[in-house]
């Protein structure tokens, strides 16, 4: 049921389902992964039934989000590549962030943030997944030495990833008309031109 | 095991102090290496009074046997050959908890409660609390908790601390038959372990010493050596034990300060929102869409 046919389809049917995947295994394993960062969190194991299940739990929920994770890289990496112009509009994220677009440069589908968060979030994925199996005892063995450096790395890429999705959340909240990609796939004219005027141009002809 | 008549020192994944007001003495099991025989009588009494049984494996080739810690041998006894000053020597060292005053299973343990060290000294498993994620194995510098593979709980010697509540030695201690595991207040211990050096200083023993590692604070199981001075030639008794600094990194400030560093974030963009106001399409934008779709 669209209403505008003119709305500009960013998201289709597959890709809104694979973020909505790894949306949901990242929250479950933020959750989880949280109750075992420090006590103040650890009151959290009882959604998951207990912190026997949570600890059970969680590197499955891992190893779920790892590979849907490879399917969503595999979507949108091509579309994620720097340009010169993601770097001019990187040297300017302090302007944008105060909220003053006007000399931003024309952004394509992704701007220069939405591809750092994109990259940063690959890397992440991949030091979690590595160092979760070093410490995913119920499953794997490796030297006490591993297993300590990879509890360390667990813990500090979990907090920065935690920290990262949060700017990315807000950035979807606060700029307005972009949660709706995300739930059905359209945004509006309107909202291409203004953010991703280069998309724009490509998607209409204009 | 829990046991309410010890009193609680340290707990597991707590921020807060435990109860302090009562103090007791500590205790601690003294192994006096050199009048072990390696009779495997504490490794019996273990299994014994703790109602746990290993299999029974196979022979390796050596007197180790089993040639491990496991869920279920929270005691092994170690044997070394080794010849020092030209001399062969046969080095019997128990191995098990050393039950350390600052204790890595302990600092490394997420689930609350499930590690606790009494107020005497003892550092005890409460497998009802563990949730089985082998942490305390990562931060132990003795290598020493085992998860079993039945239940995926851990578990180590526990000082017979059921035993010790009651004014009881602890079995093993009980079961040696040449006095080669003392057990009493810390105190005590080092008296006596004191006397057992000087006898064997005069025996030619020049190195002889106490095992009490400075780097866990100290320990509550102690070892009297011949060779004090190279702990390594006791099947790998570690020189200078501590808790790993990835394991001290990984539990210590960060992790408040980490926390502290999310809530920032998520106040920030709060606050960035409130301050500076959404991130909305412009009025002229609209307009300009508006007027190619009129044309």
């Amino acid at each position: 049921m669209i209403r505008d046919p003119k709305d500009l389809q960013r998201y289709d049917a597959g890709e809104r389902a694979n973020h909505w995947v790894v949306g949901i295994s990242f929250i479950l394993l933020g959750l989880s992964g949280l109750a075992f960062f420090h006590p103040a969190f650890f009151p959290l194991t009882q959604l998951f039934g207990g912190g026997t299940w949570a600890r059970i739990l969680h590197p499955y929920i891992g190893v779920f989000m790892a590979f849907f994770f490879v399917l969503l890289f595999l979507r949108f990496h091509k579309l994620n590549k720097m340009t010169d112009a993601d770097r001019e509009w990187l040297s300017r994220a302090k302007e944008m962030v105060d909220g003053n677009d006007h000399n931003m440069p024309e952004a394509g589908k992704y701007n220069g943030g939405q591809k750092m968060m994109f990259w940063w979030m690959t890397i992440c994925m991949v030091l979690m997944t590595v160092s979760g199996i070093f410490i995913w005892k119920a499953q794997f063995t490796v030297p006490v030495d591993l297993a300590r450096f990879g509890a360390v790395v667990h813990a500090a890429v979990g907090a920065l990833m935690i920290a990262l999705i949060m700017v990315h959340v807000y950035a979807a909240i606060w700029t307005k008309g972009t949660i709706r990609a995300m739930w059905y796939g359209t945004v509006t004219r309107a909202w291409a031109k203004q953010h991703h005027r280069a998309w724009y141009r490509q998607m209409t002809g204009k | 095991m829990a046991l309410q008549s010890l009193d609680i020192k340290q707990r597991s994944a707590t921020t807060t102090p435990a109860p302090q007001a009562r103090q007791t003495i500590e205790i601690a099991k003294l192994i006096d290496v050199s009048a072990c025989i390696g009779c495997k009588a504490c490794q019996v009494a273990c299994m014994e009074w703790n109602d746990v049984r290993d299999e029974v494996g196979s022979c390796t080739g050596v007197y180790d046997n089993p040639i491990d810690l496991t869920e279920n041998s929270w005691t092994v006894m170690r044997y070394a050959e080794v010849e020092e000053q030209g001399k062969l020597e046969w080095l019997i060292r128990k191995d098990g908890c050393m039950h350390c005053s600052d204790p890595g299973c302990l600092k490394a343990c997420p689930a609350p409660g499930a590690i606790i060290q009494y107020a005497n000294g003892i550092v005890d498993f409460h497998q009802e609390n563990c949730i089985g994620c082998g942490y305390c194995v990562s931060g132990c510098p003795f290598n020493v908790p085992r998860i079993s593979k039945k239940d995926s709980k851990a578990y180590k010697c526990t000082l017979c601390s059921d035993r010790v509540a009651v004014n009881q030695a602890p079995a093993c201690a009980k079961a040696c038959p040449t006095g080669a595991i003392q057990f009493g207040s810390k105190e005590d211990m080092k008296d006596y372990a004191a006397k057992r050096i000087t006898d064997l200083k005069e025996r030619g023993y020049e190195k002889a010493g106490l095992y009490d590692p400075e780097g866990v604070g100290g320990t509550h199981v102690m070892y009297v050596l011949h060779h004090a001075d190279k702990p390594n030639l006791y099947s790998g008794l570690p020189v200078n034990p501590s808790i790993s600094p990835l394991v001290a990194l990984w539990k210590g400030a960060t992790k408040p300060l980490a926390t502290l560093a999310l809530a920032g974030v998520a106040l920030g963009s709060l606050f960035h929102y409130v301050m500076k106001g959404p991130n909305e399409v412009s009025k002229e934008i609209e307009k300009e869409v508006e007027k190619e779709d009129a044309q």
